[in-house]
């Protein structure tokens, strides 16, 4: 039986399993809806398109499965970008369809025409221009695979029309086939590699591991544990890593970098070999490169080969799924607690005299106060959205996370914004978890018209706005290094009100302005069956600390009065 | 220093660009490239001749292997190489000069391919230093245009094979099915 090309692609998606789809029709798209109306996926449609991919990126960290967005062309694939981006930068599998003008009119400049091909290409893993209907089942598996396996990223398939509307016998491919894509491949001295690392950790007297994204993605939380509490060795982890290893673990060091604890830059300062899995050193990772575990034999696990030397000397490369390698390679060590028992003395040492901290008796609400009782009141198993900002780096302190994929932020873009629509997408994936959405004012007005959306699907969410009054991140900086000349910061005398604003989409809102208020207000919203946004008024100049300013070394770290 | 990379490619519409589009956003200088198919209709070649210093260029060479397009990448510096390039050149000239123009011509063993009254042209083929060695020498005569195609290199001794194409068995929707198992696991 011949289907057209909208009808392939619907039974395709249907058949990868999808089970939403985020986006909004326009002019292009007008096929691909009218066969999705009568689908079993169901449609989640948005307020704006970066809003969809935010969405897809949620639900596709909540839930490990890929995220699938539908757009029409033009000004709905250019309002991808944002969200592409920000899923390639933290490997995020997602799906973006996008309508495309008739491939006779591409290259005409016609209405709602962009060369999205071109515009998305550095933001994606790979994307597709269907030329011929003859190729969109595979072109959709190939996408769906490509997405998945390997280093996760968005792929993006750009959808004409005319290839829409064409008819042909749908054959739905049972296999795939690439001459140069093989992303389980390992190099042949893998093996030979483990063995240099196992020795290397064997030998050492002060190790640490420190992990990253890499291990959320290969689901591989269970094997990391199993390592550390074979071996004893600390570890830290990065802001994507965070939940991989439950921070409340005695061999937690929690997270690392710019805003990481004192005890895990330290740490990673002062080993002598150094475990990195899953990670990339990002800038806000090492701080000052040339002065980065200068002492340290640096060990990387890696299924990226690009992210290996990138930016630091690599002494041992394990180009590796992490879960395979880590299992590996902890068949290959044991316990070394006794052996670096010194070592463990002196991170306790630093733990007990550098711990994090916040004035528990400001008069102000303190945003760390707030997120501290977040985590309590959910016991730590929520999970937890963030925009980005001051409110993101307190987040990644005092949630204290234990399970993975319970931190879902946007850490290499760093893009505002993030926050509202990627936890409704992760409460869409997640219907049965407390799904709590951590904002600072600023961040999240960037993305707020989403709010209908939470309206329309009552989705449960629980909504913080953190609201000081700034681009409060922007304001720590002015502080410390612009002589307090808040520059383009300042944003509270034209704020909204926020419970007004709520309120108008028939969402309950909640507002806590004292110190008292935050446990009972958190407990109200926690116990709330619908979506609620709580509005904070928290104390406006209040800085984020430890820091580690950029330009510095990892342990020449600022911390408060 | 300069580095000489052999890069295999699907024969697909947009893959050029993908790589040209990787060197920039990397912020990596090309010297040239060059590219054409090869006896496999389905796969292309490139030569890209880059500068950089190792590290640089190993970063090319993982970045340029990432791309899905991409089926092999080859660095060939260091090895046995022939290296050649195809260069066209429009040169004025009249009776007086003709005679000294052929002399550089037969030289390097390059040939005339097209004569006017005014002008003559000339096409010669070897590697970067001969024919800048050449034009060095037409230089001081009336130069009117110049095409170079970018270098082309083979080893003598290094083979790029292309391999086969490998086939990944999939269940409908395994790619979800198995992520939906292992996150209901916990």
């Amino acid at each position: 039986m011949k289907l057209t090309g909208a009808q392939i692609l619907i039974k395709c998606l249907e058949m990868e399993g999808v089970e939403h789809i985020f986006g909004l029709p326009g002019g292009v798209i007008l096929p691909t809806y009218d066969v999705l109306y009568d689908s079993k996926i169901k449609l989640i449609l948005t307020k704006h398109e970066q809003g969809a991919t935010h969405m897809a990126d949620g639900y596709a960290r909540a839930t490990g499965r890929p995220g699938v967005c539908i757009v029409t062309s033009g000004p709905a694939a250019t309002n991808t970008v944002t969200g592409l981006a920000t899923a390639y930068m933290d490997s995020v599998p997602m799906v973006c369809i996008t309508g495309q003008v008739a491939t006779t009119a591409i290259g005409s400049d016609a209405f709602q025409e962009a060369d999205v091909l071109g515009i998305t290409r550095p933001v994606t893993k790979h994307n597709y221009l269907v030329k011929d209907v003859k190729d969109l089942a595979r072109i959709v598996r190939e996408a769906f695979y490509i997405a998945t396996s390997g280093k996760p990223g968005p792929v993006l398939i750009d959808f004409p029309v005319d290839v829409s509307r064409a008819k042909t016998d749908f054959v739905y491919p049972k296999e795939l086939s690439f001459r140069g894509y093989a992303p389980e491949r390992e190099p042949e001295d893998c093996e030979a590699q483990i063995q240099k690392a196992a020795a290397l950790i064997m030998a050492a007297k002060q190790p640490c591991l420190y992990v990253g994204g890499g291990a959320t993605a290969s689901n591989a939380e269970q094997e990391v544990r199993a390592f550390v509490e074979k071996t004893g060795i600390p570890i830290t982890t990065t802001l994507l890593g965070l939940g991989v290893f439950p921070e409340t673990h005695e061999s937690s060091l929690r997270m690392l970098g710019m805003h990481g604890t004192h005890y895990a830059n330290y740490s990673v300062q002062n080993c002598d070999v150094l475990i990195a899995v899953g990670a990339r050193f990002d800038d806000r990772v090492t701080g000052n490169i040339s002065k980065f575990a200068t002492k340290a034999k640096i060990i990387h696990i890696d299924i990226d080969p690009s992210a290996i030397a990138k930016t630091v000397r690599v002494d041992v490369a394990v180009v590796s799924d992490v879960k395979k390698a880590i299992t590996r390679l902890g068949r290959q060590v044991n316990d070394r607690r006794g052996e670096i028992r010194e070592w463990l003395e002196q991170i306790a040492e630093w733990k007990k005299k550098f711990p994090l901290k916040y004035d528990t008796k400001a008069k102000k609400i303190l945003q760390e106060h707030v997120i501290d009782k977040i985590g309590e009141l959910t016991r730590h198993q929520a999970i937890v959205v963030t925009g980005v900002g001051q409110h993101q780096m307190w987040t990644a302190q005092w949630y204290r996370f234990e399970k993975p994929r319970t931190m879902l932020t946007s850490g290499g873009l760093g893009t505002m914004g993030y926050g509202l629509p990627a936890t409704i997408g992760a409460q869409l994936g997640c219907p049965g978890s407390t799904v709590v959405c951590i904002e600072g004012d600023g961040s999240f007005q960037m993305t707020m018209t989403e709010l209908a959306t939470a309206a329309a699907y009552k989705v449960p969410i629980k909504v913080f706005i953190l609201d000081n009054g700034y681009y409060g991140m922007v304001r720590q900086w002015q502080e410390l290094f612009y002589k307090r000349r808040y520059s383009g910061s300042v944003i509270g005398p034209t704020n909204p009100d926020f419970v007004k604003l709520v309120e108008s989409y028939g969402i309950l809102a909640l507002r806590m302005k004292t110190p008292k208020d935050v446990v009972p207000m958190i407990k109200k919203a926690l116990a709330h069956k619908g979506p609620v946004v709580v509005h904070c008024v928290v104390a406006p100049e209040s800085n984020v600390y430890p820091m580690v300013p950029a330009g510095n070394a990892l342990d020449q770290i600022m911390d408060m009065a | 220093m300069k580095h000489t990379v052999a890069v295999l490619v699907e024969n697909h519409f947009g893959v050029l660009a993908r790589v040209a589009g990787l060197f920039s956003a990397r912020g990596f200088n090309i010297d040239s490239l060059a590219v054409g198919a090869t006896h496999d209709p389905e796969v292309s070649r490139m030569t890209v001749i880059a500068q950089g210093d190792d590290k640089i260029v190993d970063q090319i060479m993982k970045q340029l292997a990432k791309l899905v397009d991409v089926i092999h990448v080859e660095d060939l510096t260091g090895n046995d190489v022939i290296e050649r390039e195809l260069v066209l050149i429009k040169i004025g000239a009249n009776a007086e000069s003709r005679n000294d123009i052929m002399h550089v011509v037969n030289t390097f063993r390059a040939k005339i391919v097209d004569v006017s009254p005014e002008n003559m042209t000339i096409e010669v083929t070897g590697s970067e230093g001969k024919v800048d060695a050449m034009l060095e020498l037409l230089r001081p005569f009336d130069l009117r245009e110049v095409v170079r195609t970018g270098q082309i290199a083979m080893g003598r001794r290094v083979e790029l094979k292309t391999p086969a194409k490998r086939t990944v068995k999939l269940a409908p929707g395994q790619a979800a099915a198995k992520r939906n198992k292992k996150s209901k696991k916990k």
